[in-house]
């Protein structure tokens, strides 16, 4: 179906677009990569800790790569307010969900990038074991797609507001509080200290594929009205 | 469905409130937790009412988006804003009860209460987000979305928050089965109570509204300013200068109803 | 957990119900405050009326 390639064509041309100016301007994810790396260093300090297991190190890590996402959302359609894009997809004909799709799926690279970056020093900081890390990133991916469907969200309701800076966390914290939860329980097995366990990280695996799920769902359900002029 | 007067309800919650209370310290019987327990019957009522009065705001702001009709989008924030009321209520209630239970003044194990204090705090950002916005229209509608989103957040947070805890506390419902007969009739008073309650005081709250918001109208009528009757919809003419934020609001100049 | 003997577990539970009724009055007073401030607009609209009735003029209303 035409209408179905087009937005499909749209969707690629908007990620594309975010892609090459994240690449050329380098505003995100840098800052991200640094924020989380002196974040670690603060928590380290913070907590008196130099080496973390457990739910102590799911805590700082977990935090770290949710305020670190925070960064990025609060930037993700500054250029569409800032520029028209708004105008230009309500124009086309085109489903508003494919600018929806590209922020979440622009989001979700900048956060494996950041992942692949803050997970190994992350280690190299406080873990005393790395066999965690590689299911860790797994359960990552799940939370990189919740904070990606809220994110967009909360951002896009946020971009045409006056406090834009102020309302995106203010707003967005309490949202993604189950996915701390469920993050926080299933990565406090894979960090103990004697060795990853996988002792129930079923249900909390659920339970983050049903929030991504939810949120997912929601945003295709209302994301034309927050195009609406 | 023909609604009651304002009247009728209010008297009718009054009664059933008072019936409610006199049943908790006068008929239920006491348990094992002691007198303590008689506030389990002013919180869990409140906190259910609360709950359940934001899944209605989500649904009247669906009814917002399908129809544009302004007089959704009232219905939804003033059920929000009652809502967080009734949740202020629930929050301090419920420290007084852990502070009576357990010694301190807030418990983390309790995973009602903490399911209560983000879903509380989420839609406490719900005043930022409408006074950022200037526009009438988008604020309506992105409160609107809020309220969906918001709505769709409490299940997913209370499931989140209640298999983060081990269940060490009793449980006042799952305690031994359930609660005998004469507790469970006191709880369903003082729940109906409330239920009216939260129900007389939107309905309430909503004739405020309206009736600021046809003085307004009333008063650029008759100081003469160039005016045209807003329609059904929820635009008002371009170039009306709106005093109030509550001018938009119900433009139909009749009755209010839930 | 031990009951707590009445008169301390009496005032915790009176201070709760206190807290319910207080927030309930505290609403009633703001919305008493509310209607003061309808019923004072009306006066004056009513004035007004009166006044451009009075003058002979038609109002649009």
């Amino acid at each position: 179906m035409s209408a179905r390639t087009s937005s499909f064509r749209a969707f690629e041309a908007i990620l594309a677009k975010d892609l090459r100016v994240e690449l050329r301007t380098l505003q995100s994810v840098p800052a991200m990569v640094l924020f989380a790396v002196t974040t670690f260093v603060l928590f380290r300090y913070g907590l008196d800790r130099s080496a973390l297991s457990g739910s102590l190190a799911a805590g700082v890590l977990l935090a770290t790569v949710l305020f670190a996402a925070i960064l990025a959302i609060n930037r993700l359609f500054v250029a569409e307010r800032d520029e028209g894009g708004f105008d230009a997809i309500r124009l086309a004909p085109v489903d508003g969900t494919a600018l929806l799709a590209a922020k979440a799926t622009a989001l979700v690279v900048y956060l494996l990038v950041l992942e692949a970056i803050a997970l190994p020093v992350f280690g190299v900081f406080f873990l005393d074991s790395w066999a965690g890390l590689a299911p860790l990133a797994g359960v990552l991916a799940l939370v990189d797609l919740g904070l990606a469907a809220t994110g967009v969200l909360v951002s896009a309701i946020a971009a045409n507001t006056r406090a834009r800076d102020l309302l995106v966390p203010l707003v967005l914290l309490p949202l993604l509080v189950p996915v701390m939860i469920a993050a926080g329980g299933a990565a406090e097995p894979l960090l103990a200290a004697g060795g990853p366990s996988y002792d129930g990280i079923a249900k909390w695996l659920a339970i983050l594929a049903l929030y991504d799920v939810t949120f997912l769902l929601v945003g295709y359900a209302v994301y034309d009205f927050l195009l609406e002029d | 469905m023909k609604v009651p007067s304002l009247r009728a309800q209010a008297a009718a919650t009054v009664a059933v409130l008072a019936a409610g209370f006199a049943l908790v310290f006068f008929y239920a019987p006491l348990d094992t937790e002691g007198f303590i327990q008689k506030i389990f019957y002013l919180h869990v009522p409140l906190a259910i009412c609360s709950l359940a009065g934001f899944v209605v705001a989500g649904i009247h702001a669906i009814r917002h988006l399908r129809s544009g009709d302004a007089v959704h989008d009232a219905r939804s924030y003033v059920s929000i804003h009652l809502s967080v009321i009734f949740g202020i209520a629930v929050l301090v209630t419920g420290s007084i009860w852990a502070r009576a239970e357990w010694g301190k003044w807030w418990v983390w194990d309790e995973p009602t209460l903490v399911s209560f204090l983000i879903v509380f705090l989420l839609y406490a950002t719900y005043y930022p987000l409408r006074y950022a916005i200037e526009d009438r229209e988008r604020q309506a509608r992105y409160a609107s979305v809020f309220a969906i989103t918001a709505g769709a957040f409490v299940p997913l947070n209370f499931l989140a928050v209640r298999l983060a805890e081990p269940l060490i506390h009793p449980r006042t419902f799952s305690s031994a089965g359930g609660l005998p007969g004469s507790m469970l009739l006191t709880f369903v008073v003082c729940l109906a109570g409330m239920a009216l309650l939260w129900l007389s005081l939107v309905r309430f709250e909503l004739a405020a509204k309206s009736a600021s918001a046809r003085l307004s109208r009333l008063r650029r009528a008759l100081e003469g300013e160039a005016y045209a009757p807003p329609t059904s919809g929820s635009r008002i003419a371009p170039g009306v200068p709106s005093r109030t934020a509550s001018a938009s609001w119900m433009s139909d100049p009749t009755t209010p109803r839930i | 957990m031990p009951a707590l003997p009445l008169d301390e577990a009496g005032k915790y539970v009176a201070a709760a119900y206190v807290v319910f009724v207080a927030l309930i009055l505290a609403y009633v007073a703001i919305m008493a405050a509310k209607l003061e401030r309808i019923e004072r607009e009306l006066g004056e609209l009513a004035e007004l009326a009166e006044q451009k009735s009075a003058r002979g003029g038609g109002s649009d209303v």
